[in-house]
C-alpha cells in the first residue's frame, strides 16, 4: 500500500539515534492514535458497513447493498421533508450568524467604552447548554405566559404570534434561538482576533488616499479577515447541518414536522426504531454531503481568501 | 438583548406558581420564591445529575488535557514518518460530524457493557484529549524555543523529562485555555448523554434538565419557575468558571492561530 512504500525507504534511510527519535515521538501520540484507531476509524468503517446492511441490533447485520440508500431517496416519506428543513435551516442561520459575529466583533474592536463589559455580554449565550437556553427561550416564547408577546403587545397592541407552536413560525423562532447562542462565541472571538491582526498602517494609508470608510471596508478589513471568514463558513456549515438538540428538545421535530430536521430523522431511525442499518446509510449521506460541500468551500476559496503569509 | 433572557431567567426561576401565570409578566418577582431552587433540585433528583456531570467533566479535562499535553509534544517535538499527515488527519477529525461513527460506538459500548454508565463519555478523551485540545497545545509548543529543550538534553535529560521540567511550566496558560474550552464542551454535552445513558440515576445535567421539561409535576401547577431555577443551577457553573478564567479564553484562541 502507498503508505507502506513513504514509510518504510523513509525509515530505513534514517540513523539509529533519529530512529530512536521517531519511535519516542510514536509513541508520545500513541494515545491519540489507539484512540483514533479505536473510536474513529474503525467506527466509520464500521458504519459504512451497517449502511450496506440491514442492522436491527438483536440479530447481526445482514448485507443488502444498495437497499438502505434505494429507500432514502426513494422510498422514505420523511427523508426529503427532513433534507428540506434542513437546508433552510442552513440557509437561513450561516449567514445571518457569520454576518451577526463578525458585527458584534467590529462593535467590539471600536474600543469604546465598557468593551469588556460587551464582550462578556455577547459572549455569555455562547456559554449556556443548549438544554438550557431552549428552556428559558421557550418560556420567554410562551404564547400566552411569555414576556415576549407581553411585550409586543405592550408595545403594538398587536397579538404576539404563537412562536413555536405555530406551524410557520417555529422553524424562525428556532433559528432566533440559535442565532442567540451563536453570535457572540468562538466566531466573534475569531473575527475579533483577526480584525485586531490589521495593522493600523494600512487604515492610515488609505485615509491619507481619500478612502472612505465603505472602500476601507471591502478594500482592506474584509480581505484580511478573509481567512477568518473563511474559517468560520466552512465549520459554520458543517454544524448547521447536524443541528439536532434545539428540535430535539424544544419542539421535538413538530408542530407538524416544521422543525423535522435531517439529524432528528437520524436519530429517530436510528434509535427509536432501532434501525442501525437504514440510520447509518443516512449519517453516511450527510457525511458525504458536509465533506463535498467543505472541498466546494475550499477550492472557492482560493478565489476570494487572502492569506498574508502564503508563499 | 444578550444579557435581557438571563436576567428574565433568574427572575422567573424566583417567581411563585401565581406570579408565573400573571400575564403581562412582571419584571420582578412579587415574593421571591428561593425555594423553587431545593424544590427543582428535589423534584427531579438534580443531586446525582450534578454529580455525574462533574465526575464526566473532570474527568475529562483532567485527563484529556494532560493526555492531549503527551500528544502534541509528540507532534510537536519529535521527527518521525508520516508526522505531519497524521497531524492533518487528527485536524480532520475535528470536522467530522459524530452521527457517522455514533451508531458503530453504540454497538461497541452495548458489547462491552459500558451503556448507561459513564465510561464512554469519559473514555475516548483520556486517549488522546480530542483534537482541539492537541491542536491548540500543539502550536503553542511549537511556539517555544527549542534553545530550553536542548540546554536540558546537554543536562542529561530524557525526553520525558524535558515535557515535565521544561514544557509544562512554560505551557501553563495554553494548558489553562485547553482546560477552559474542554470544560464548556463537556459540561454542555448533549447527544452523547442522550444516546448513551439510560436511567435517570446515570444522567448528566443537560439530560437531566430535558427530563425535567417533560416530567409531569402536579396537574395544574406550573412548572416553568423550576425549569427556570434548573436552567440556572445548569449553567451557573460554567459562568463562574467563565469569569474566573476570562483571560485564557480569547488567548486560547490567540495562540491557535485560528485566524489566519
Amino acid at each position: 500500500m502507498a503508505a507502506r512504500a513513504v514509510v518504510l525507504p523513509a525509515w530505513r534511510s534514517l540513523t539509529p539515534a533519529r530512529r530512536r527519535e521517531a519511535l519516542q515521538g510514536l509513541l508520545f501520540i500513541s494515545p491519540w492514535l489507539v484512540g483514533f484507531l479505536a473510536f474513529t476509524a474503525y467506527p466509520m468503517l464500521a458504519s459504512l458497513y451497517y449502511s450496506f446492511s440491514a442492522y436491527k441490533i438483536l440479530a447481526p447485520p445482514v448485507w443488502v447493498g444498495l437497499r438502505n440508500y434505494a429507500y432514502a431517496f426513494n422510498g422514505d416519506p420523511l427523508f426529503w421533508l427532513s433534507v428540506q428543513r434542513t437546508v433552510i435551516w442552513v440557509v437561513v442561520t450561516v449567514p445571518l450568524g457569520i454576518f451577526g459575529s463578525l458585527l458584534a466583533a467590529v462593535l467590539l474592536n471600536r474600543g469604546l467604552k465598557g468593551t469588556n463589559l460587551y464582550r462578556t455580554a455577547f459572549f455569555l449565550p455562547s456559554l449556556t447548554p443548549t438544554v438550557a437556553a431552549a428552556l428559558l427561550w421557550t418560556w420567554i416564547l410562551n404564547p400566552r405566559f411569555g414576556i415576549a408577546n407581553a411585550a409586543i403587545e405592550g408595545l403594538t397592541g398587536l397579538r404576539g404570534p404563537n412562536w413555536l407552536a405555530d406551524i410557520d413560525w417555529a422553524l424562525p423562532s428556532l433559528a432566533m434561538i440559535s442565532l442567540w447562542t451563536a453570535i457572540g462565541g468562538n466566531r466573534m472571538l475569531i473575527f475579533l482576533a483577526g480584525l485586531q491582526g490589521i495593522p493600523q498602517e494600512l487604515y492610515e494609508a488609505a485615509r491619507v488616499d481619500g478612502a472612505g470608510p465603505i472602500r476601507t471596508w471591502w478594500n482592506i478589513t474584509v480581505p484580511l479577515i478573509s481567512p477568518a471568514i473563511f474559517f468560520n463558513l466552512v465549520l459554520g456549515i458543517i454544524f448547521s447541518f447536524r443541528v439536532f438538540a434545539f428540535a430535539f428538545v424544544v419542539t421535538e421535530g413538530g408542530p407538524a414536522r416544521a422543525t423535522y430536521f435531517y439529524a432528528l430523522h437520524l436519530y429517530t431511525m436510528a434509535f427509536r426504531s432501532f434501525d442501525m442499518g437504514y440510520g447509518s446509510a443516512l449519517a453516511w449521506i450527510l457525511f458525504l454531503t458536509v465533506l463535498v460541500l467543505t472541498v466546494l468551500n475550499m477550492q472557492l476559496s482560493k478565489r476570494w481568501v487572502y492569506y498574508e503569509s502564503l508563499r | 438583548m444578550f444579557v435581557f433572557p438571563f436576567f428574565w431567567t433568574v427572575s422567573s426561576s424566583l417567581k411563585s406558581p401565581r406570579d408565573i401565570l400573571t400575564y403581562p409578566p412582571p419584571l420582578l418577582p412579587a415574593v421571591f420564591t428561593w425555594s423553587n431552587y431545593p424544590d427543582a433540585w428535589t423534584t427531579v433528583e438534580f443531586g446525582p445529575y450534578f454529580l455525574n456531570s462533574t465526575i464526566v467533566t473532570g474527568a475529562t479535562v483532567i485527563g484529556g488535557t494532560a493526555s492531549g499535553l503527551i500528544v502534541a509534544y509528540g507532534f510537536a517535538r519529535f521527527r518521525f514518518p508520516m508526522r505531519d499527515a497524521l497531524f492533518a488527519l487528527c485536524l480532520s477529525t475535528l470536522m467530522l460530524p459524530p452521527e457517522v461513527t455514533i451508531i458503530p460506538l453504540y454497538v461497541i459500548f452495548k458489547n462491552l457493557g459500558w451503556l448507561d454508565t459513564l465510561t464512554p463519555l469519559i473514555v475516548p478523551s483520556l486517549l488522546g484529549g480530542g483534537a482541539f485540545t492537541i491542536f491548540l497545545l500543539r502550536q503553542f509548543i511549537l511556539g517555544l524555543p527549542f534553545d530550553l529543550d536542548e540546554a536540558a538534553t546537554i543536562d542529561g535529560a530524557s525526553k520525558l523529562r524535558i515535557l515535565f521540567d521544561v514544557i509544562v511550566p512554560n505551557a501553563k496558560p495554553a494548558l489553562a485555555a485547553a482546560a477552559v474550552f474542554s470544560f464548556i464542551n463537556h459540561w454542555n454535552e448533549f447527544f452523547q448523554a442522550l444516546i448513551f445513558l439510560n436511567s435517570k440515576k446515570n444522567y448528566t445535567i443537560p439530560l437531566g434538565l430535558y427530563s425535567l421539561r417533560t416530567y409531569a409535576g402536579d396537574p395544574g401547577e406550573p412548572k416553568d419557575q423550576l425549569l427556570m431555577a434548573g436552567s440556572v443551577i445548569a449553567t451557573l457553573p460554567i459562568i463562574v468558571l467563565f469569569f474566573a478564567a476570562q483571560r485564557y479564553f480569547v488567548q486560547g484562541i490567540v495562540t491557535s492561530g485560528l485566524k489566519g
